[in-house]
């Protein structure tokens, strides 16, 4: 197991290199001049020498990637144009709202599709089952912020169940900032729960199919306790891996999310420097997000150890 | 004399598909929606960029059938022209997804020192979300229309080039490809007269997937405003301009909305229901 873990490691390794070379090679396949993009079509040649110099981007390209390359290992993401601080200060600074909206938004989704893909599987074919998937299958082709934008105008505008938009301001408490991504993680929660369904769903089919569950009810144990006990337990590895999955829908869902509820996390900070021009946060952002994906893709991959004891690699 | 036969025929692909009611429903569906995208100019013959301030935030009623937008323009005519757009999009990217990934997909499976780099930078681009990757590139190539779907290709080329790597992997075993090696047949032959034709039913499964995996997302990025120019309708743009008026009329929101929901729907389904009837195998009780 140890040399899986190490072999796991080195291929992490490979990856987020990889992932820093994309991200690398995507802000040069800018056509013309990165520097002069940046700085929008007022900006003076002289305006952009200096810029180019302060990036690095009039050193030859070999260079420029591995001192991007040397800075990144080293936790240095860059500079931000529009903030003037270190890349990895603007971001820090926006995680807070992102992590716990994509955190609160999973619950959600587990809660709503847990319970519903398991009853559904264990009443396959029936009325509740073809309905639990068929609005799964809707819950995943409604855009999430068309579904954001009409809760926030019914939930929150008509009814005033839940703030409409921001994040409390800089005085808002801990909780009170909570409180508005609520109606955010609930909206993100249900398109993800979809995914989440349809995998326990399936994974429980194949489980309650198995010689082991057929024997537990022979000897008269409790169907619930059948269910919950043995079947739901094994079925755990497909719910992990899918889990883990929905990490990278949970990003992207967020993303839109927090431009329809104004909120200040990390989704909203990318798209303003998008607009801004501002490509080191871009490129910061690529880089935070995707290493992320890497490293919870291990952790799951090392969670089927934990739960399952036959799984030995 | 034709002789009679109690021999069951196999059923034919078509068949097979539309014996599930809700392929049959979707496929009906989304050819509807596709006509009306595609005969729009004879369908709503309004100019779809025609103002009118009179006419301003007119809900839907006989005057303009699914309402006037806060420059007075008919919503029915722009819907119709906008979903040119989106399958227009979405079409473009299963198209050049696949044909990215599959060269990919087949260079890694077929060739054994392609394989371990192809894999890792296929690992890399898909720890990208989607959007994310989406939005980054389209705001170094710039927003048309063209730009979007090669941005959105280049996100969703890994997703076709794993499944071909594996399907590769499988088929250059068999003894068919061996046969076709030991016949002399060059190397460009083999995988695509002997490995590609064998590999398309998951390939054509996952483009119908994509397709509407990238209609959300060109939704997406409309509605955050890094997509297309705004000049030309989509229904993530319609989306993007009806929000602000979401409180007089709900109305300009709503129908894009229902037109992106009902157009992926109708792709999903059609996939779930390709991947039936072209290799049951992989119909894994859904």
């Amino acid at each position: 197991m140890a040399l899986y873990i190490v072999k796991r490691l080195i291929g992490m390794v490979v990856v987020v290199f990889l992932v820093l070379t994309i991200a690398f090679v995507i802000v040069r396949l800018a056509p013309g001049d990165p520097a002069a993009l940046m700085l929008g079509p007022d900006a003076t040649p002289e305006d952009a020498a200096e810029l180019r110099a302060r990036l690095g981007l009039d050193r030859p390209i070999v260079t420029q990637y591995l001192t991007f390359i040397a800075h990144a290992v080293q936790g240095d993401l860059g500079q931000s144009i529009f903030f003037r601080q270190p890349v990895t200060q603007v971001l820090a600074s926006r995680a807070e709202p992102t992590i716990f909206l994509s955190l609160f938004s999973l619950a959600i989704a587990l809660i709503i599709a847990t319970p519903i893909g398991i009853y559904a599987a264990y009443r396959r074919g029936s009325f509740l089952d073809q309905g639990a998937i068929t609005v799964a299958m809707l819950a995943a082709s409604i855009p999430s912020f068309w579904t954001g934008l009409m809760f926030q105008r019914y939930l929150a505008t008509d009814l005033g169940w839940f703030p409409a938009s921001g994040y409390g301001g800089p005085d808002a408490g801990f909780l009170a900032r909570m409180g508005y991504l609520v109606l955010p993680s609930i909206v993100l929660g249900i398109v993800n729960s979809a995914l989440i369904l349809r995998f326990t769903r399936a994974s429980m089919l194949d489980i309650l199919d198995e010689d082991y569950i057929r024997t537990a009810r022979s000897k008269g144990m409790r169907e619930s306790r059948v269910v919950l006990r043995h079947a739901l337990k094994n079925a755990a590895i497909p719910i992990i891996t899918v889990v883990g999955l929905t990490y990278a829908l949970l990003v992207s869902g967020a993303v839109v999310t927090e431009r329809v509820f104004n909120i200040p996390g990390m989704g909203n900070l990318v798209v303003s420097a998008v607009l801004r021009r501002d490509y080191p946060v871009i490129q910061g952002t690529l880089i935070v997000v995707a290493s992320l994906y890497v490293l919870i893709n291990l952790v799951t991959d090392l969670l089927y150890l934990a739960v399952d004891k036959r799984v030995r690699y | 004399m034709a002789s009679t036969t109690a021999i069951a025929e196999e059923p034919g692909f078509f068949t097979l598909l539309i014996s599930r009611r809700a392929v049959l429903v979707a496929l009906s569906v989304f050819v509807v929606i596709v006509a009306l995208c595609v005969l729009a100019p004879l369908i709503a013959p309004a100019d779809p960029a025609r103002m009118s301030v009179r006419a301003r935030l007119t809900p839907p009623g006989t005057d303009f059938l699914l309402g006037a937008d806060a420059f007075g323009r008919d919503v029915f005519a722009r819907l119709l022209h906008a979903g040119r757009v989106s399958l227009t999009i979405g079409l473009g990217v299963a198209a050049l997804a696949s044909a990215i990934g599959i060269t990919i997909g087949l260079a890694a499976g077929f060739f054994r020192r392609l394989d371990a780099p192809l894999s890792r930078l296929v690992d890399a681009m898909m720890a990208f979300p989607d959007i994310l990757l989406a939005i980054a590139l389209v705001s170094i190539l710039g927003g048309s229309i063209v730009n979007v779907v090669l941005a959105l290709s280049i996100v969703y080329a890994p997703r076709i080039a794993r499944i071909v790597r594996a399907s590769t992997l499988v088929i250059r075993e068999l003894p068919y490809v061996e046969a076709a090696v030991a016949l002399g047949s060059s190397t460009f032959t083999i995988m695509t007269t002997h490995v590609l034709r064998n590999i398309l039913s998951p390939i054509i499964v996952q483009a119908t997937f994509i397709f509407a995996y990238a209609m959300l997302a060109e939704a997406g990025l409309s509605f955050l405003g890094v997509g297309i120019d705004p000049s030309t309708p989509s229904w993530g743009i319609m989306i993007n301009e009806g929000r602000q008026y979401i409180d007089q009329a709900a109305f300009l929101i709503l129908f894009p909305g229902i037109a992106i929901s009902v157009s992926v729907l109708a792709l999903q389904l059609i996939g779930d229901g390709l991947r039936d009837a072209l290799d049951p195998r992989l119909a894994k009780d859904l």
